[in-house]
C-alpha cells in the first residue's frame, strides 16, 4: 500500500514536470484522472503579462463578488457587495453605510448567488456587472469604470432572490423572482402557514436598467401562483421578448420540502412574455400597491451615498391578465432554465431527472397559437409537454443542474450527483464528451455562455465540495473552481483554484472588453464634490458644531493634515473627512485611529472618506496611515488628545509645529 | 524510482536546450512598463530640457501674467503644496524659491507632467530623490495647468 502510494507520487512528480516543459508527446500513463501534458503551459500567465478574461464570480456566503483572471485564476479583486468590508471602509465609512441601508435598516451580511454582465444586442458590452442578495432580496449594480458597487435595490414581495439577477439581450431588464412564495408585504401577512395555498404568492420583478447611467426602478412585478422560483434565462435572438423560470414546489409544500416538493413526475417552467406585460402596463392594468423598499445609490461626485425608502410598486397579476404566463411541464423540479445562442431550445435541468428536456421556441410558439394546452394552474394555461418538447437527452449523467452554450451547437451541462461536466449536441440529443469534477459540480461559465457570442475557449466549474483538492486547512476549505480547456473535441482539465465563499454562478468576457471601458485610475480632486472635502493643506482644519467634530484632513505621500489635534472632550463625535490629494495611479491612502469601533478607510486618490469615531476615554490616541505609500510611510501619523467633558482645553489643529507650550 | 528521477532530469535538460530557440516574443497582454533601471540613462538625456514635449521654442515666458499666476497658485494649493514650501526650505521636496532661476521653464513643465521618466534618467534628480526618499507623485497635471504653475513659480521668485 504504502509503496504504491510513494509510486502515485512519483508519477505525479513526472507528470508535473512534464506539464512544466509542455513536452505533448510525453503524456503519462496509468494516472487516473490526470492532467494532460501541457495543461502547465496553457493556463501560465507570465509575471507582468495579463489574463485573457476577466472571471466575476459570485461569492455566495461571502456576500461579495470575485474578480479572476483566466486562465491563470489569479484573484485580482474582491468587490464588496452585500457584506460589510472593513479592508475597505465597506459598511464603515459614513460614506458607503448607506449602500446597506434596506426596509429592516442596516443589514451587514448577504448571500450572493449569481452575476450577469450588461449585455446590448445578446453580447456583454462591458459596462456593469449585477448580482443579487438571496436572503434580504436585492439586485446589485457594479460599474466596471471602478468596479464598486454603484446601486443597490430592494425587492418588495420577496423572499429569496435567487431566481435573479438575469437579464434580457440589451439589458433592459434585469429580473428578481422569489425563491419562497410569501403573502405579499404589509399587513395582510400575518396569516397562517398552513395557509400556503391560499396567500402565498411568488412576485417576479422586472427591474428596467437605464442605458446611459444605468440606474435601475423596478419597473412591475408579476402577481404568479405561489411556487418555488429558482433560476431563469431571457429569450434572445428569436426570442427576445419572453423569459423562461424554473419552478419547483409547484405541489405547493409549506414544510419538509426535502419530500414533499418531490412528489409530482414534472414541475414547470415559466414562458413570460413580458412585451404583453409592457402593453398591460401602458395600458394601465398595473396596480399600484404600499410596499417599503430601499434604494441606494452611490455618488460618484460627491463620493457618498444614499438611501431612499420608496413607497409603491406596480403590479400585474398573470392569473388575471391573459397571455403574459405559461407553464412548460418540466420533469423532477428544474433548477437550470438555459437558453441557447439562438434563442430557439430552452433546457431545463430537473435535478432528480434521468434525462434533459430541451423544448423548442418555434414549437411553444404554435402550442400557444393552437391552445395545446393541458388545463390550467391557478388560472395559468398548461402548455402540453409534447408540444413543446425538441427533444430529450437519454441518461446523460444524475442530477443536472446548469447548462452553457459554445455557439457551435453544443452545451456543456454539469451533474451534481454524478460529478461530470456533459457535453452534448443540440440538435440530435447526443452526449459527445464527459469529464469529472472533483467534487460535485454546480453552476459552469463559459465566457459568453449566455450570450449571442460566446468565446469558447474555456469551461470553468464551480465546485461544492473541495475535500482532498488542496492542503488541508481544518474543518472549513475553500471551494474550488476547475477551468478546463474546451477548444478542442475534448473538454481538457487545466487548473484547479480556489475561491472565496462559496462559488455559484459566475460570467467570463474577454478582458478587451473591460480594460477598454473607459476605467478610471484616479478621481480629478477638482471634480471632488464632497461636502467635506479639503483640496489644500491650507483648507483643512478642525470645526466643532455642538459635540460634534468635524476634521477636514488631507493626506499625501507621507502625512496628513492635520495631524495634532486637541481640544476634544468626552462625549464627543469626531467625524474624520479624509481627502486624499493624490492623483496618480495606485496610491491609496489609509486611515486608521485607535480604538475605533468600526474599520479603517481606504481612500482614493482623489477621494474623500470619512470615519466617525467616538472616543471612550481620555488621554493621546495615536492615528496612522494603513496602507504603505512611499519610503516614509512609517511616518505617516499624528495624534489626537482626548480631554475629560468640560474641558476648557481649547480646540487647536496643526502640522509641522513641534513646539507648542504645553497646557 | 531513481529511474524516473532520471528521466525527469533528462526531460528538464531538454527542455532547457530546447527552450533555448525560443524568440524574445513579448507576451500578448503586457502592461507596457517594462521594469525601470536603476542606472540612469544620461548619453540620451538633456538635463537642461528633460523628456517631454516641452521645448524652449514651444514654451515662451513673457511678462508676468497676473490672472495665470492666480490660477497657478490655486492648482498649486491642491496639487503641490502639501509637499512644497514656496521658501527655500524642504518639507517632502525642495522648497521653491528659486526654481525658476534653477531650471527652465520647459524643463519643469516636462517634470511636473510626467516625473517618472525624468526621475529615472536625471543625474540631479536622482541625487534628489536619495535626499527626499519620496519619488514626486504624478499628479495629473493637463498642458495648461503645469504652465500656470510655472507662472506662478515666477511670480514667487520675483518677490
Amino acid at each position: 500500500m504504502y509503496y504504491q502510494q510513494q509510486q502515485t507520487k512519483q508519477l505525479y512528480a513526472i507528470v508535473f514536470v512534464i506539464t512544466l516543459l509542455s513536452i505533448t508527446s510525453c503524456k503519462p500513463k496509468n494516472v487516473a484522472n490526470a492532467i494532460s501534458g501541457d495543461a502547465a503551459a496553457k493556463v501560465y500567465v507570465a509575471p507582468g503579462s495579463h489574463d485573457e478574461f476577466y472571471n466575476f464570480v459570485s461569492g455566495g456566503f461571502s456576500g461579495q463578488m470575485s474578480v479572476y483572471g483566466l486562465p491563470s485564476g489569479r484573484l485580482l479583486r474582491v468587490i464588496p457587495v452585500f457584506s460589510v468590508d472593513p479592508e475597505k471602509g465597506w459598511g464603515y465609512s459614513e460614506e458607503t453605510k448607506p449602500m446597506l441601508n434596506t426596509s429592516h435598516g442596516f443589514v451587514p451580511w448577504d448571500d450572493l448567488h449569481h452575476t450577469e454582465l450588461s449585455q446590448t444586442k445578446g453580447e456583454i458590452n462591458g459596462k456593469w456587472v449585477f448580482a443579487n442578495a438571496n436572503n434580504t432580496p436585492r439586485l446589485a449594480r457594479v460599474d466596471l469604470k471602478t468596479f464598486r458597487t454603484a446601486e443597490i435595490i430592494e425587492l418588495p414581495n420577496s423572499g429569496g432572490n435567487h431566481s435573479s439577477p438575469f437579464g434580457t439581450e440589451n439589458s433592459e431588464y434585469i429580473v428578481a423572482g422569489t425563491r419562497f412564495s410569501v403573502p405579499a408585504d404589509g399587513a395582510g401577512g400575518d396569516v397562517p402557514i398552513g395557509s400556503y395555498k391560499e396567500n402565498f404568492k411568488g412576485h417576479i420583478s422586472f427591474v428596467s436598467v437605464d442605458q446611459n447611467s444605468g440606474e435601475m426602478n423596478i419597473a412591475f412585478q408579476l402577481k404568479t401562483p405561489g411556487v418555488n422560483f429558482d433560476l431563469a434565462r431571457c429569450g434572445r435572438a428569436k426570442s427576445h421578448g419572453w423569459f423562461f423560470f424554473s419552478c419547483y414546489n409547484t405541489e405547493q409544500a409549506n414544510t419538509l420540502l426535502e419530500v414533499n416538493a418531490s412528489q409530482k413526475d414534472k414541475d414547470f417552467i415559466m414562458a413570460v412574455n413580458w412585451k404583453k406585460a409592457e402593453e398591460y402596463i401602458k395600458a394601465g392594468k398595473g396596480q399600484k400597491m404600499d410596499v417599503r423598499y430601499a434604494h441606494n445609490k452611490y455618488d460618484e461626485a460627491t463620493h457618498t451615498a444614499t438611501s431612499e425608502i420608496e413607497t409603491e410598486v406596480l403590479v400585474l397579476d398573470v392569473a388575471e391578465l391573459k397571455d403574459i404566463c405559461y407553464f412548460i411541464p418540466c420533469p423532477k423540479s428544474p433548477h437550470g432554465c438555459d437558453v441557447d445562442p439562438t434563442g430557439e431550445y430552452i433546457v431545463g435541468s430537473g435535478k432528480l431527472a434521468a434525462l434533459i428536456p430541451v423544448f423548442s421556441f418555434d414549437k411553444l410558439q404554435k402550442a400557444i397559437a393552437d391552445k395545446a394546452f393541458d388545463g390550467e394552474f391557478e388560472g395559468i394555461p398548461i402548455i402540453k409537454y409534447e408540444a413543446a418538447l425538441h427533444g430529450e437527452v437519454k441518461k446523460p449523467g444524475l442530477g443536472p443542474l446548469h447548462t452553457e452554450f459554445d455557439g457551435k451547437g453544443n452545451a456543456y451541462t454539469s451533474f451534481f450527483v454524478s460529478s461530470e461536466v456533459v457535453k452534448w449536441n443540440i440538435k440530435d440529443l447526443t452526449v459527445i464528451d464527459r469529464a469529472p469534477t472533483f467534487y460535485s459540480v454546480g453552476h459552469l461559465c463559459i465566457p459568453g455562455g449566455n450570450t449571442t457570442k460566446p468565446t469558447p475557449k474555456y469551461l470553468i466549474a464551480y465546485n461544492k465540495i473541495t475535500k482532498d483538492r488542496y492542503l488541508p486547512t481544518g474543518p472549513e476549505l475553500a471551494q474550488s473552481a476547475q477551468l478546463y480547456d474546451i477548444s478542442g473535441d475534448k473538454m481538457q482539465l487545466i487548473l484547479d483554484f480556489p475561491t472565496i465563499g462559496e462559488p455559484h454562478y459566475a460570467q467570463a468576457a474577454l478582458a478587451s472588453i473591460i480594460e477598454n471601458n473607459g476605467q478610471i485610475k484616479i478621481f480629478k480632486i477638482e471634480d471632488n464634490k464632497h461636502p467635506y472635502v479639503t483640496k489644500s493643506e491650507d483648507d483643512s482644519k478642525v470645526v466643532r458644531e455642538g459635540n460634534k467634530i468635524h476634521v477636514y484632513m488631507s493626506s499625501i505621500r507621507s502625512h496628513f493634515s492635520p495631524d495634532n489635534i486637541e481640544g476634544v472632550r468626552m462625549g464627543d463625535e469626531v467625524y474624520f473627512h479624509v481627502t486624499n490629494l493624490e492623483q496618480d495611479w495606485d496610491v491609496p491612502h489609509g486611515f486608521a485611529i485607535k480604538g475605533a469601533d468600526n474599520a479603517e478607510l481606504l481612500i482614493m486618490p482623489g477621494e474623500t472618506q470619512t470615519l466617525k469615531w467616538v472616543p471612550d476615554r481620555i488621554g493621546i490616541f495615536p492615528m496612522y496611515c494603513t496602507d504603505f505609500c512611499s519610503a516614509l510611510h512609517q511616518e505617516m501619523q499624528g495624534y489626537v488628545r482626548v480631554s475629560p467633558a468640560g474641558s476648557n482645553v481649547p480646540l487647536t489643529f496643526s502640522l509641522g509645529k513641534n513646539s507648542t507650550t504645553p497646557k | 524510482m531513481r529511474v524516473f528521477f532520471n528521466l525527469s532530469f533528462l526531460l528538464l535538460v531538454t527542455s532547457i536546450i530546447v527552450s533555448c530557440g525560443g524568440s524574445g516574443k513579448k507576451p500578448g497582454n503586457t502592461t507596457g512598463d517594462e521594469p525601470k533601471s536603476m542606472i540612469p540613462d544620461t548619453e540620451t538625456y538633456d538635463p537642461n530640457r528633460g523628456t517631454g514635449k516641452f521645448t524652449a521654442e514651444n514654451v515662451t515666458l513673457g511678462a508676468l501674467d497676473a490672472a495665470m499666476v492666480s490660477a497657478g497658485e490655486d492648482i498649486s494649493k491642491t496639487k503641490c503644496q502639501s509637499c512644497h514650501k514656496l521658501t527655500d526650505e524642504k518639507l517632502v521636496g525642495p522648497g521653491w524659491k528659486g526654481v525658476t532661476t534653477r531650471r527652465t521653464a520647459h524643463w519643469i513643465m516636462n517634470f511636473i507632467t510626467n516625473p517618472d521618466p525624468m526621475i529615472d534618467k536625471d543625474p540631479a534628480l536622482q541625487a534628489q530623490l536619495e535626499l527626499c526618499l519620496v519619488r514626486m507623485p504624478n499628479q495629473n497635471l493637463n498642458d495648461e495647468d503645469a504652465r500656470k504653475v510655472v507662472e506662478f513659480m515666477r511670480q514667487n521668485d520675483s518677490q
